[in-house]
């Protein structure tokens, strides 16, 4: 029986690695997905027909509580909205991960780890590593969750004496897992959690809100590690190597972001990027001169004259919504014999590829759609730049001023485009804040307002 | 028929208790001697750590070759169908919820079955959601 079950599960863990796999096309991802589901039912019908479990009400209760919540959810959940789900996701595999690992202390004769009181001391080890990655996963995804939300401000919460603190909170998390080992304490493990909590809330508060792609793939990580963390106290290889494969996803997709951003994990982690720097650049630097304002009129009568047009959507166009009346603008362009193209940039939005989703989601055909290095060539033979939301990712200062906070960083070569268009809402400064020099260029054209407002003026004038 | 006395009634009731609680003392040291055996066995542990260890560095190799490829384009349902996977470990959950009787940690694996189906359930379908999006020209 332990040998077919252990074989069950490794069938469920090829199901997941197939699952990720099918994710490297479109066309092959939506079987991926399926392999996911078909590998979970294996994970789960195999642990239910183990002889430990004997009384399945409860299990059925809470699976149908979960699963009509997680329905409920993920049928209406706003595309706009997902790097929030996302973020709430991740905090309740954090506490999942703490409540399955107190149990396995409280109980440890159903998990064959020894008896209460006198568990081993390596199952103490990766039960109180497994809860104190669940827990800082779930206090940092609540914090995470808070500022995609707007219920907290997106800026960097920056306080006195911060990283002594946290560096304090973590040194104490590994004495208090000394004191678990050597004594087996209730107190020590409930201290862990208690610590944790705390830390992971004071992890995520200073960073700002336009980190939160690396912030997001970070918990992923840590979410991945928790799971990793309970596999070892359950011995159960099925938990190691989905925590692994999940870590390794999160860690990746951090690293990518972070080199979007040109900045080290852990100045990112670090946190106050954003606030002090705008502060501190000043309006020194900033360049000056006029600035060309134009109306939705003038967009669409150029821009219907163009040959190519290139988007570069950001932000700005997820909190408008504006992907909708982005779309229609594309299909009255490529009416008139346009070339309509979508530039991301790794950064774009709230969490990685969100500008994908959105698109997506407006019915947008993804292979209109390319990444940083394979349209930023395509830039300086476009007639038109027209940006969307997005600033940071079209500063040339990243390339030409070393003193700026963005040197370095990756662009999208707008400049080079014949006309660029900014929709925004005013000249404030971007995320990193940085005077984008762009908008004082005379082949740029500021449209000013809201980004779906705009865009649906652009539309109209078009169609006039 | 005899009558016995309440003298010799009680005295043999005591001598039924005493019997009792040396029984209960035997079984008391016996299960602490068994428990001996047991937390030996969990020291067995040691050989899992190094299995556990060698599937952990495996499979995160497998891991980065796979997330690698995946295409840029996809990193949101990416994030999202690693947290749908990640909640895995209902399996830790189920077998705190599993057994017969009531106790804390039945109550804590009752919570965690709740919450990771709320990320199985809510994970894939929004993953599917997401995925049903992406179109090809001309469709």
């Amino acid at each position: 029986m332990e040998t077919l079950s252990a074989l069950l599960y490794l069938v469920a863990s090829i199901c997941f690695i197939m699952a990720l796999r099918g994710l490297s096309s479109p066309e092959t991802s939506r079987q991926g997905n399926i392999y996911g589901m078909v590998g979970m039912t294996i994970a789960i019908l195999t642990t239910l027909a183990s002889p430990i479990v004997q009384s399945y009400w409860m299990i059925v209760l809470g699976i149908a509580i979960g699963g009509a919540i997680g329905y409920v959810v993920a049928k209406k959940i706003e595309m706009t909205a997902l790097p929030q789900l996302v973020a709430a996701f991740h905090s309740l595999v954090g506490l999942a991960a703490v409540f399955v690992a107190l149990a396995a202390f409280y109980s440890p004769e159903a998990y064959g780890i020894g008896v209460r009181g006198a568990i081993a001391k390596g199952s103490l080890i990766e039960m109180a590593l497994g809860t104190a990655i669940g827990a800082i996963t779930f206090t940092g995804s609540l914090v995470a969750f808070a500022k995609l939300q707007g219920l907290v401000t997106g800026k960097p919460l920056v306080f006195p004496m911060q990283h002594p603190l946290n560096a304090a909170l973590g040194v104490l998390t590994v004495i208090l897992i000394g004191w678990l080992v050597q004594s087996n304490a209730d107190a020590a493990l409930w201290l862990i959690v208690a610590v944790s909590l705390a830390l992971g809330f004071l992890l995520i508060l200073p960073i700002g809100g336009a980190d939160m792609p690396v912030v997001i793939s970070m918990l992923n990580s840590y979410s991945g590690w928790a799971a990793c963390g309970i596999g070892f106290t359950l011995q159960n290889n099925l938990l190691i190597i989905t925590g692994a494969l999940v870590g390794s996803s999160g860690a990746i997709l951090s690293y990518i972001m972070c080199k979007g951003m040109n900045r080290s994990i852990f100045n990112v982690i670090l946190g106050g990027f954003g606030g002090e720097s705008a502060a501190a650049g000043g309006p020194a630097k900033g360049p000056q001169g006029s600035v060309k304002a134009g109306s939705a009129e003038d967009a669409a009568y150029i821009m219907k004259n163009a040959q190519s047009v290139i988007v570069v959507p950001g932000y700005g166009m997820a909190v408008a919504q504006a992907q909708h009346a982005l779309r229609e603008m594309a299909d009255s362009l490529k009416h008139e014999g346009v070339d309509v193209k979508y530039a991301i940039h790794p950064v774009a939005g709230r969490m990685p590829g969100h500008m994908n989703v959105l698109l997506a989601e407006a019915n947008v055909p993804y292979d209109e759609v390319f990444e940083l290095e394979d349209i930023n060539r395509d830039f300086g033979t476009a007639d038109v730049a027209f940006v969307i939301g997005a600033n940071d990712v079209t500063n040339p200062a990243a390339k030409t001023d070393p003193t700026s906070a963005i040197y370095g960083m990756p662009i999208l070569d707008v400049e080079k485009a014949k006309t660029v268009f900014f929709i925004k809402r005013g000249m404030a400064a971007g995320y990193a804040g940085v005077e984008n020099e762009l908008f004082f260029r005379p082949n740029t054209m500021m449209l000013f307002g809201d980004a779906k407002k705009v865009t649906e003026e652009v539309v109209k004038a078009m169609e006039a | 028929m005899e009558h016995p006395d309440p003298a010799s009634n009680i005295a043999a009731f005591r001598e039924t208790l005493a019997n009792l609680s040396n029984q209960v003392d035997m079984l008391a040291a016996q299960v602490a001697h068994s428990a001996q055996p047991v937390t030996e066995a969990a020291g067995g542990h040691g050989s899992f750590f190094v299995t556990g260890l060698t599937v952990l560095v495996l499979a995160c190799f497998v891991g980065y070759y796979v997330v690698w490829r995946v295409t840029p384009a996809l990193h949101s349902p990416l994030m999202a169908v690693t947290n749908a996977v990640s909640s895995v470990i209902i399996v830790g959950a189920l077998i705190a919820a599993g057994p017969a009787g009531f106790d804390f940690s039945k109550v804590l694996g009752f919570l965690a079955v709740i919450l990771a189906s709320v990320n199985i359930f809510g994970g894939f379908l929004v993953t599917q959601r997401m995925l049903s999006m992406f179109k090809k020209k001309g469709k």
